[in-house]
């Protein structure tokens, strides 16, 4: 298992995609940290609750696509090159090479986010002249939900992998799987919610697909708890219906079911 | 023990059958080559030995264990067809992670690349390999581990002849260790004496398993004999073979071609050398292993049924 991590990594280090997301990481972190005081100038609220949820709000779309571009290859290339078969012919179990792509996937991705919140946390500091009064907190908290958030799309990224087989196929898949889950999705719940106007649907209903939502519940994990709630007070009332446990689980839930469909496709491949 | 039974496997895919009704047996350094046209079932046949595609009926035993088992599989290795292993990494990485998944140390896989002859481009890219060079990574990965069975999916294609050469030269070794060896190709003329037993497969049916010599007796395909005369001479030596109805062939007025069988030949020779001075040249040709090998991969499987029985 990592023996197929150490290999996965060799591999991710020549990937031109993984350098390019680590980079866009990074600046986009290093930008918003510099920018995000600007709409409430220099007072009271914590610099670096501010840059967390502009990140924040980034991340949503950008962990999920750095996530999917990085699985969607891993067993369809690998049956494309015929390496597939060749690797199951060795001592080896088909969720120990599954594990072994997640894994080395996984420590690309926390490479990739935790450059970019290092850097906004060293910055946020020497903006402030000192570590005094900044709450790291909200930092340490994006970095795990996002690797959660990543994860799941890893796990969505290889099920797609062994659906469809073909690379090129699985590209396609995997950014309308994109799309659905981080644009579409939300778009639809606001039609719907604005044509009920506030019946049973919106109250009963609306809250627990927002965040049966692993993007969604990752968007609500990150809210300002305090402070600054008026800035997005439509989606964290909803949020507080399901409350944080709801959005944790969903959270949590998702990279192990979608792993586990994804291992469950990978049985059955015939290669 | 066997290094492989394979006994009365079926594979059906949907309605189609890919592997008909196949037995083999392969002995402890036996070194098999695998014939058959693109699509005949040869694929089918290794993947169902590696236990990558389970049989519809019948059972394979590797080594005395269920193909794809854990014993099967360390005892057990494979060269792909057109396998293109990831471009980025070098043959080195490629080949040491190959080790690692055999328990097998780093050395021994610098040592293997040494020995297919890649040791000067081990710490290049496998993207800039040329196909020889990565069909060199196959094998090496292949030797890995001192296998007792290798199953080789068309690995000469792609070769040049030296490499092909170095290539069987490898295979022997292996088979000396012990090791059985199968080798599957579309070509009787790339394997030829190469290998002790030939089986073809056509659609699926094994029509044949034998050394070359059997299946060139049991095929008794006709030998050509071309005779050169003066052009005065040359009707009154295919007259004489009139009696014996065998085909034949005149070509530019000065040579005559006979197609007989094996045993009519020493016969037909004595009668060509009573006309002393008058022939200029003869010239001998056995069936080619071409012919002998569309002679029995486009004969019917329901003739072979009854061949393989006895």
């Amino acid at each position: 298992m990592f023996t197929i991590a150490k290999i996965e990594i060799l591999i991710a280090r020549r990937n031109m995609w993984v350098t390019v997301s680590v980079v866009l990481m990074a600046l986009f972190s290093v930008v918003l940290t510099l920018t995000g005081g600007a709409p409430t100038g220099t007072l009271g609220v914590d610099p670096l609750i501010i840059a967390t949820s502009s990140i924040t709000t980034l991340s949503v779309y950008f962990i999920p696509l750095v996530a999917l571009l990085l699985a969607f290859d891993a067993i369809s290339g690998e049956i494309e090159r015929g390496t597939l078969a060749l690797s199951l012919t060795y001592p080896l179990s088909r969720a120990q090479i599954l594990l072994g792509k997640f894994i080395a996937h996984f420590l690309v991705l926390a490479f990739a986010i935790g450059v970019g919140l290092l850097l906004s946390g060293t910055l946020a500091v020497i903006k402030n002249g000192g570590a005094t009064g900044l709450s790291f907190t909200p930092l340490l908290w994006l970095f795990f939900t996002s690797l959660m958030l990543g994860a799941t799309f890893l796990g969505l990224g290889y099920l797609i992998s062994a659906l469809v087989r073909q690379p090129s196929a699985a590209s396609g898949l995997a950014i309308v799987v994109w799309l659905v889950f981080v644009v579409l999705y939300d778009i639809i719940l606001l039609g719907a919610l604005v044509g009920d106007k506030g019946g049973f649907f919106s109250d009963n209903i609306f809250p627990f697909l927002l965040v049966a939502n692993p993007s969604d519940a990752f968007r609500l994990l990150n809210m300002p708890e305090m402070g600054s709630k008026e800035l997005t007070s439509g989606i964290s009332a909803a949020g507080d219906i399901s409350g944080r446990l709801g959005q944790l689980i969903s959270l949590f839930l998702w990279p192990i079911l979608a792993l586990f469909l994804a291992w469950l496709k990978l049985k059955r491949i015939e290669s | 023990m066997s290094a492989l039974v394979i006994k009365n496997v079926t594979k059906r895919y949907n309605e189609v059958k890919s592997v008909v009704d196949v037995s083999l047996n392969i002995e402890p350094g036996e070194r098999i080559a695998l014939l058959g046209h693109n699509g005949a079932g040869k694929t089918t046949l290794i993947k169902m030995i590696l236990g990558l595609v389970k049989p519809t009926s019948g059972s394979i035993e590797v080594l005395g264990v269920a193909p794809g088992s854990k014993k099967a599989r360390l005892l057990t290795s494979y060269l792909p067809e057109n396998v293109a292993f990831h471009g980025s990494l070098t043959g080195r990485e490629q080949m040491r992670h190959f080790a690692a998944l055999k328990s097998q140390n780093t050395k021994k896989a610098d040592e293997l690349l040494e020995k297919v002859g890649l040791s000067h481009a081990m710490n290049r890219k496998i993207a800039t390999y040329s196909k020889g060079m990565r069909q060199r990574i196959g094998l090496a990965q292949a030797l890995l581990g001192k296998p007792k069975l290798a199953l080789l999916d068309e690995p000469t294609s792609g070769l040049d002849p030296i490499s092909r050469h170095e290539f069987y030269d490898i295979v022997k070794d292996l088979s000396n260790n012990g090791t059985a060896v199968i080798i599957s190709s579309h070509a009787l003329t790339e394997v030829e004496t190469k290998t002790d037993r030939i089986a073809i497969l056509s659609q699926g049916n094994l029509v044949a398993n034998e050394s070359l010599e059997v299946l060139r007796k049991s095929a008794s395909l006709p030998i050509l004999i071309k005779i050169k005369a003066s052009d005065k001479k040359i009707n009154e030596v295919a007259n004489s073979f009139e009696n014996k109805k065998l085909n034949s062939n005149r070509v530019n007025g000065q040579t005559l071609e006979l197609f007989c069988k094996q045993n009519q030949k020493i016969d037909i020779l004595g009668q060509i050398s009573a006309f002393g001075n008058a022939i200029k040249d003869i010239d001998i040709t056995p069936p080619s292993l071409e012919e002998l090998y569309r002679y029995y991969s486009t004969s019917k499987p329901k003739d072979s049924a009854s061949l393989e029985e006895k």
